[in-house]
């Protein structure tokens, strides 16, 4: 059910936590949340965040404990089929030392005790391994920033990342002031007393206390320090496999998506927006529509235009029959094909170098006819996810409550608080399971608008819910970008000096215009070059730049951000690369990793996994890919096949070291989560513009993979002890560029411009 | 009027004859287990049984199902337990969001009813559901544990 809040209950004030946010911060630093706890001028309050019922203790703000010995953990990120709701608290279990079958999960309110203090930072121009002086200190000023805002959101595969050391410290505290509790009532000291699967052991007398009995004195304890966590060897939760604490009410209908909220009396809208990109609405008359069935309101919202009816297909038909004029915008002629004429002209400008090692045009300059040059292209993509977007919102006199399948509560409080001029405090953002986000849901633009349906209608819910084809038409795309390489390589085929210049709007700088007016997309924006700069490959000279061309298309955050089209370009190039020198692909990156074993394990290991050198039976090819993303080392092999004229991907082997695992059937299921998703859009995906109009707006015209064409995926982990990385999106980036090579290796056709389905494969028979 | 049977209690609903069956489900008698997904019958997340038939109810009217009985996801279970294919879908770890799952498991109840061990070829062709999250390897599985149970 969507968590319902008693709106009487206020926050802690938000004067006095900002005022210790920056004292935490400054003296606390990698231990923050810890510390916050621990108490001092402004601790977040355990009892105004969990709200614990008569027979709870809130231990912290992310445990409280019933006296049945059920624990309810707090998640401050939403689930949206990536399994944060079960690897968040089985981290935590395992510091508590819970029983997991006693864990219970609820989302966690809207404060800066949860921030995630690593997406910010994610987006400044430093490699993911920079160690020197400028990317640590800026790191840390993101780490920093997004402390005093509390940056609540999910995305970047950051979740556990985020969470691994505050999920931690917040179990065994709890654990802590358990044994503490314990101690107190059997007269032995805390240090003498161990802890198992719920409850508290005293192995001298034998006695055993449960957890649940001890909460209520244990919530009256005071910590004088973070207690020591567990070596990862002691850890017997994390890293086994658990069932999925989502998953029941997933096959039973009772999972409550957003667009599953029902409010009493409630309505429901349905939006019309501009066709054309840059459009705005003109005029529309309401009187039109007013006597259609159910009717209620019909206004101009954020974007467009919203009829308000009593059901969704009443709102659905009376916005469909209701005749809106437009402003036409600056860019009516706007084409996919005019916007890569346009990238191509921009390459003659200099772009923001990202890296530039030794002196690659130095290097090109005189390495005379070993320089190879290339372009690539990518499109535009939609996240189509299966719950069409939609919102729910309810204004009370000055309170506002939404109901969002969001991965940005923080921002759409500020959002909503903005569009109905009240104060954060008055607005409730209560978080349902999303039905998939993949980046659409970080967006506000939703919020707005049912913000704008609930002001019209006070004192009723009413519920946003946008077409299909509203869904694809109105999304905030993978941008379409291009990428233009002069390599040379030395007489082995080696490459000597690698010049990549990328083409395309900035993602994160749209995105934050859209979250902050105030915000410009002109800064240095690291998702542009992800997965083209900072390559493990041996490369003497090597620059990365990125050329900003402005976009009128809004684009955002899609599964795997840069990663989703760098990655085909990098490593499709690395195979052209290997097949210049005559080499094979796995053979030619292996040398490039000679350096750089944990890399060359991972592909090392995908390789064994196929048996790579025995190769494809007849009929069939193979390709390879590697990439690193969000902490992740991902390498694939995948075998294809042309069936009926038409590319067939058979079977792909995929290895991964993520560093420690917690939920391994989780980093699994996201493996092929992450392959599909990229399969998809690999062979099929591409919202092409033409008059300014996407082309495709519904399953039919923007293909994905089924049943039919799923190919057996076998995903391996590789052990490790390093720290925890991301697991929701690395799986993405590989599956394209080993797709296309593998292609190449059957036909000899080079894809150099996504999707494989623009291509013609009517002459490599079947 | 149209009146059906939901989940073996007699209907009556007064609404648009031409309202698709989804919407009357979910928006007028409650039930949001049922998912919209793409309005077109594409992707299946909106189906149902009718008359015991996997049916895509997006594009269907409601005048079309009179007299008819209708199962939905949280009708296909007895009271205390699970269907051996919600069970499978457990077993199997199948849902990621889980917004396609209740279209997925309606449309392999009517599948086993109709052959209780498919093979990978007839699953293919009858499971044409649109899952974004990537789990149709685990729906095979799942389908497969589901017709050994």
């Amino acid at each position: 059910m969507a968590r319902k809040k008693d709106k009487t209950e206020g926050k802690p004030k938000s004067r006095a936590r900002r005022r210790f946010l920056i004292g935490g911060t400054v003296a606390a630093g990698g231990l923050f949340v810890g510390w916050q706890l621990l108490g001092g001028d402004g601790p977040a309050d355990p009892v105004a965040l969990m709200k614990p019922g008569a027979d709870e203790a809130a231990l912290n703000a992310w445990v409280k404990i019933a006296a049945d010995g059920t624990v309810t953990v707090a998640v401050p990120r939403s689930e949206m089929g990536q399994g944060i709701h079960t690897a968040l608290p089985m981290i935590l279990a395992e510091e508590l030392d819970a029983d997991f079958g006693k864990i219970r999960v609820i989302n966690a309110e809207i404060d800066k005790v949860y921030v995630n203090d690593i997406m910010v930072p994610e987006g400044f121009p430093f490699g993911p391994h920079d160690d020197g002086f400028m990317a640590r200190q800026g790191r840390e000023m993101g780490r920093w920033l997004s402390r005093l805002i509390g940056v609540q959101a999910t995305g970047g595969s950051t979740s556990v990342r985020a969470g691994w050391q505050p999920m931690r410290e917040a179990g065994a505290m709890a654990r802590e002031m358990l044994k503490q509790a314990a101690a107190s009532q059997l007269g032995v000291s805390p240090a003498s007393l161990k802890t198992e699967a719920g409850e508290v052991v005293d192995p001298v007398s034998g006695r055993r206390i449960g957890y649940g009995v001890l909460a209520a004195a244990a919530a009256g304890i005071k910590l004088n320090a973070i207690p020591a966590l567990r070596d990862p060897s002691e850890f017997r939760i994390i890293g086994q496999p658990q069932q999925r604490l989502d998953i029941p009410a997933k096959v039973d209908g009772t999972a409550i998506f957003g667009i599953d909220v029902r409010l009493p009396d409630m309505l429901f809208a349905a939006v019309k927006h501009p066709p054309v990109v840059g459009a705005t609405v003109k005029q529309f008359d309401p009187a039109q529509v007013q006597r259609m069935p159910g009717v209620v309101k019909t206004i101009a919202v954020p974007g467009g235009v919203a009829v308000i009816a009593d059901s969704t297909w009443r709102a659905k038909k009376a916005v469909e029959a209701l005749d809106v004029t437009y402003d036409a915008g600056e860019t009516p002629d706007f084409s996919s094909e005019g916007l890569f004429q346009t990238y191509e002209a921009a390459l003659a400008e200099s772009g923001f170098g990202y890296q530039d090692d030794g002196d690659a045009e130095a290097t090109l300059e005189t390495a005379g006819s070993n320089v190879i040059e290339l372009t690539y292209r990518a499109p535009f993509l939609a996240h189509a996810t299966m719950e069409p977007i939609n919102c729910t919102a309810r204004l009370d006199g000055n309170k506002l409550e939404l109901w969002a399948p969001t991965q940005g509560p923080m921002v759409s409080q500020w959002i909503a608080a903005g569009e109905a001029d009240l104060d954060t405090e008055n607005v409730t953002v209560n978080v349902t399971y999303l039905g998939g986000g993949f980046g659409r849901r970080a967006e506000p633009d939703f919020i707005r608008q049912a913000v704008a349906c609930a002001m019209a209608v006070p004192g009723r819910g009413v519920q946003v819910v946008w077409s299909r084809e509203e869904d694809m038409r109105q999304d905030t795309y993978r941008p379409a970008t291009l990428a233009h390489f002069r390599i040379s390589t030395d007489d082995a085929g080696q490459p000597t000096a690698w010049a990549n210049k990328l083409v395309g709007p900035s993602v994160s700088g749209q995105a934050t215009m859209r979250y902050i007016s105030m915000a410009t997309d002109s800064g240095p924006d690291r998702t542009s070059v992800d997965g083209a700069a900072w390559l493990p490959y041996a490369i003497p000279d090597m620059r990365v730049e990125h050329i900003l061309s402005r976009v009128p298309v809004r684009v955002g955050f899609w599964r795997s951000v840069g990663h989703s089209q760098n990655a085909f370009y990098s490593e499709a190039v690395i195979d052209e690369l290997a097949h210049a020198a005559g080499k094979d692909p796995y053979v030619y990156r292996m040398g490039l990793l000679a350096d750089n074993p944990r890399y060359a394990n991972v592909l090392q290991t995908a390789a064994r996994m196929a048996d790579w050198e025995t190769g494809a039976p007849e009929g069939r090819a193979r390709g390879i890919a590697l990439h690193e993303s969000f902490g992740a080392i991902v390498a694939q092999v995948v075998e294809v096949s042309l069936q009926g004229g038409q590319p067939r991907v058979h079977k792909v082997w995929c290895a991964i070291d993520a560093g420690i695992v917690i939920n391994p059937d989780t980093i699994v299921a996201q493996m092929e989560s992450g392959i599909v998703y990229g399969l998809s859009a690999a062979l099929f995906g591409e919202i092409t513009f033409e008059n300014g109009e996407p082309q495709q707006s519904n399953f039919p015209d923007y293909e994905v993979i089924t049943l039919a064409n799923m190919p057996v995926i076998e995903t391996r982990i590789i052990a490790s002890t390093e720290a925890p990385g991301g697991a929701g999106e690395p799986g993405t980036p590989p599956i394209a560029p080993a797709v296309t090579s593998a292609l190449f290796a059957l036909t000899g056709q080079r894809i150099r411009e996504l999707p494989v389905s623009r291509h013609d494969w009517s002459g490599f028979g079947t | 009027m149209v009146d059906f049977v939901l989940n073996g209690e007699a209907v009556s609903t007064d609404v648009e004859p031409d309202t698709p069956l989804l919407w009357v489900i979910r928006d007028t008698l409650g039930l949001t287990g049922t998912k919209f997904g793409c309005g077109v019958a594409a992707c299946g997340a909106c189906t149902v049984h009718v008359d015991g038939f996997a049916t895509r109810t997006c594009v269907l009217p409601v005048e079309a199902v009179a007299g008819s009985e209708i199962t939905t996801i949280e009708g296909i279970a007895d009271d205390a337990t699970r269907h051996r294919v919600q069970q499978a879908w457990i077993d199997e770890q199948v849902p990621q969001c889980g917004y396609c799952q209740s279209g997925m498991i309606m449309a392999v109840t009517a599948l086993l009813n109709e052959n209780p061990s498919p093979t990978d070829a007839d699953i293919d062709d009858a499971i044409t559901n649109i899952c974004r999250c990537g789990t149709y390897s685990r729906i095979r599985s799942a389908i497969h544990r589901a017709a050994r149970a």
